[in-house]
């Protein structure tokens, strides 16, 4: 962006700092009582590591038992227990908070906004979190359990459910409503909030890619509290939405669970893709490729992505007409998506690239969610998706969107902000060691689980036949090399926090956004309490 | 109006907007159930067709006449209708009646016969009270069905078949089945 900052009112920043700093409470309680956008990004972020240990020490137990055929380590209970808290705690508790904590350091600074829009309200969706992390995690410690319907809560399963799945229950109810308050916030943050003379068409990719999302969120998150609503009456209020016995049907949950869960796939995608745009332009020294039709390509995927739900469900018994609509209207999602690759690989054409580790893992982003995108193309196809509906294959493919799509892109926005964020560089070595060892063990686990699904092995059991055995061993050597690797992640964040080098004010000479070109590093507590105006 | 106020509005309507679709995810349901009834998909324990038997060969029809013999024993023992007419590949079921005339209790087994000989391997039963011994107490009467096929495979020169039962006693088992 080339825009021309009046720097009247910026000035000003530096003498408000030192006052009003904190808000007044100190240790705990700020961060009980923080309306600060930094600080609520701030906590959106640990907690969301939190969860990403949990959920990855939970991933651990799944690949240990799955290490040899039969049954060694846990029960099959357990196992479906691990793979469907695995599942929630990552998608709900690590990925979507990661990318909520982007952006509230990010879009207030990268808009000229002083802060998010309904402050308080921040403070609330943030503090929602961990009561229904709490609350999810209990459910390990009632009769029967925590759910083991996997984490997609299929009826009838879920009305079959210990009293973990009303805890399950309640935990979605509360993580939706954080999702949607935090939503709503962006979204008023984004369209009411931005400096003078910030267009929509101004704004930095990652602010529109989290304004699309946040829609999404606003419109899909209420249907999947109906969707668990529903179990939770089927359970206990004599209703029957999906109960059999009563003329329910468990396919409609599907269908209403896929309408909610088809947008969720792009409610983490999109913002990844936010952080993606950032980066690259950044390394490449060149500004964004396309960026109206970087802007146009995502919301038309967002579009796409209520029409096509019924993809993971070719199986149920769809009539032919339905197989072939949710087909082309699937394989229409690879244009916009192909539109965005192409620009992000036309961004470095012919760019003065450097490889600092937040553009390895957006460069790692770029080759391996494309190729998470290919095997979901694959998927998207209904003669082949029959023969491989739930089989590792599937598991392999989203987990190229999911880790090496959304969580690489994670640890490329973590790299790249941390400097402006604490003012402290980050070990540039360890940073690449950390980027190379997650690149080669993130392929160990999951490019062999491609095999194992063509092949025929099913997701979600804990055992399996002798022949599937060579592959398991190395996708399960690999995911200990991996979680390994993140230890190393932890290493250089905490040396950084505490004792990291003086950050340059400009540590990314490409990156252009108000954020890098207009404030100080590190950022002041409060910024842009004078808006900036952009000519 | 103030930033304020327009942030509250938006709040207001994009709240509007989540509580609009809780209520889209239970208008799914109806909707469902509405698309599946206008696709005609999904009638589940709606059968869409009558069963139906497309083996019976309904181009002719075969005669098939029913006997009975005691051979030796005192038992009154009959067919209840003489003949019936049915279509290869028709399953058919009639009853024989028999009744045990001597003071004693008395064990026999019944062994068919056919007329043409050659009819004996198109005619199936799939259940004959000739399949077991039969014992009879003193003055005991008894109704037994023989459900049977006639093989469409029979020869179109066969227009009728006679089956014969004739009861021998099973000696020296006397009433014990």
């Amino acid at each position: 962006m080339s825009a021309v900052v009046d720097t009247h009112g910026h000035g000003h920043d530096h003498g408000h700092e030192h006052h009003d700093h904190h808000g007044g409470y100190s240790g705990v309680m700020r961060w009980i009582t923080t309306t600060n956008h930094k600080d609520i990004g701030t906590l959106y972020l640990w907690f969301a590591g939190i969860m990403f240990f949990a959920g990855g020490m939970m991933a651990l137990v799944i690949r240990a038992e799955l290490f040899e055929p039969g049954l060694q380590l846990v029960n099959p209970d357990f196992f479906n227990q691990m793979t469907t808290m695995h599942g929630l705690i990552m998608i709900f508790g690590a990925i979507m908070p990661a990318f909520v904590g982007f952006a509230n350091w990010q879009i207030p600074m990268m808009i000229g906004a002083p802060d998010m829009a309904f402050a308080r309200l921040n403070n609330w969706s943030f503090w929602l979190l961990p009561f229904a992390a709490t609350l999810l995690m209990l459910s390990f410690f009632t009769p029967g359990g925590a759910p083991g319907t996997g984490w997609t809560l299929y009826a009838p399963l879920t009305v079959q459910q210990g009293i973990g799945m009303d805890f399950t229950i309640f935990a979605v109810h509360i993580l939706g409503m954080s999702s949607i308050l935090g939503s709503i916030n962006i979204i008023t943050t984004i369209l009411n909030m931005r400096a003078p003379g910030m267009t929509l068409m101004k704004m930095p990719m990652f602010c529109w890619t989290w304004l699309i999302t946040a829609y999404l969120l606003v419109a899909v998150m209420p249907v999947l509290a109906g969707a668990v609503t529903m179990t939770l009456t089927d359970r206990h209020f004599g209703t029957t939405f999906f109960n059999a016995a009563g003329g329910g049907d468990p396919v409609l949950y599907q269908h209403i669970f896929w309408f909610f869960g088809h947008p969720e796939v792009y409610v983490i995608a999109l913002p990844a893709f936010g952080v993606i745009s950032q980066v690259i332009p950044a390394f490449s020294r060149k500004p964004l490729f396309g960026y109206a039709s970087m802007v146009y390509a995502t919301a038309a995927i967002a579009i796409l992505s209520f029409i096509v739900w019924a993809h993971h469900m070719y199986t149920v018994g769809m009539p032919v007409t339905g197989q072939l609509f949710f087909m082309y209207a699937t394989t229409l999602i690879a244009v916009p998506t192909g539109v965005k690759v192409f620009n992000w690989v036309s961004t470095m054409w012919k760019g003065s690239l450097s490889f600092e580790t937040p553009m390895l893992f957006a460069i790692g982003f770029l080759f391996l969610f494309t190729l998470g995108g290919f095997t979901g193309l694959v998927l998207s196809l209904v003669p082949i998706d029959i023969q491989l509906q739930d089989t590792y294959y599937v598991v392999a493919h989203f987990h190229y969107v999911m880790v090496a799509g959304a969580m690489f892109s994670a640890f490329a926005g973590i790299y790249f902000w941390l400097p402006k964020w604490t003012g402290k560089m980050y070990n540039e070595t360890l940073g690449q060691w950390h980027f190379w060892l997650t690149l080669i063990f993130f392929n160990m686990i999951f490019f062999v689980q491609h095999f194992l699904g063509m092949a025929g092995m099913p997701r979600r059991i804990p055992y399996y036949p002798l022949m599937f055995e060579t592959w398991n061993k190395i996708s399960s050597i690999g995911a200990f090399g991996f979680a390994v690797s993140q230890l190393l992640f932890l290493y250089n964040l905490f040396t950084t926090l505490k004792s990291g080098a003086q950050a340059p004010q400009m540590p990314w000479e490409g990156a252009d956004s108000l954020d890098w070109t207009h404030l100080p590093t590190p950022v002041p507590y409060h910024t842009w309490e004078t808006p900036p105006v952009l000519k | 109006m103030t930033l304020r106020e327009q942030n509250r509005k938006l709040f207001a309507r994009l709240a509007l907007v989540a509580v609009a679709m809780f209520g889209f995810g239970y208008a799914l349901v109806p909707l469902y159930y509405r698309v599946c009834a206008a696709l005609g998909i999904n009638a589940l324990g709606e059968v869409a067709a009558q069963p139906r038997n497309s083996q019976v060969d309904l181009a002719r029809k075969v005669t098939i006449e029913f006997d009975a013999n005691a051979h030796g024993l005192a038992f009154h023992f009959r067919p209840l209708v003489n003949h019936i007419d049915v279509h290869p590949g028709e399953l058919a079921t009639v009853e024989y009646e028999v009744r045990n005339d001597q003071p004693v209790a008395v064990t026999a087994q019944a062994v068919p016969s056919y007329g043409p000989a050659i009819a004996g391997e198109y005619f199936k039963k799939l259940e004959c009270f000739c399949f077991s011994q039969q014992t009879l107490g003193p003055g005991e009467r008894r109704r037994m069905p023989v459900v049977f096929v006639v093989d469409p495979k029979l020869p179109k020169d066969v227009t009728s078949i006679a089956i014969s039962y004739t009861f021998f006693e099973v000696a020296g088992r006397g009433g014990k089945g």
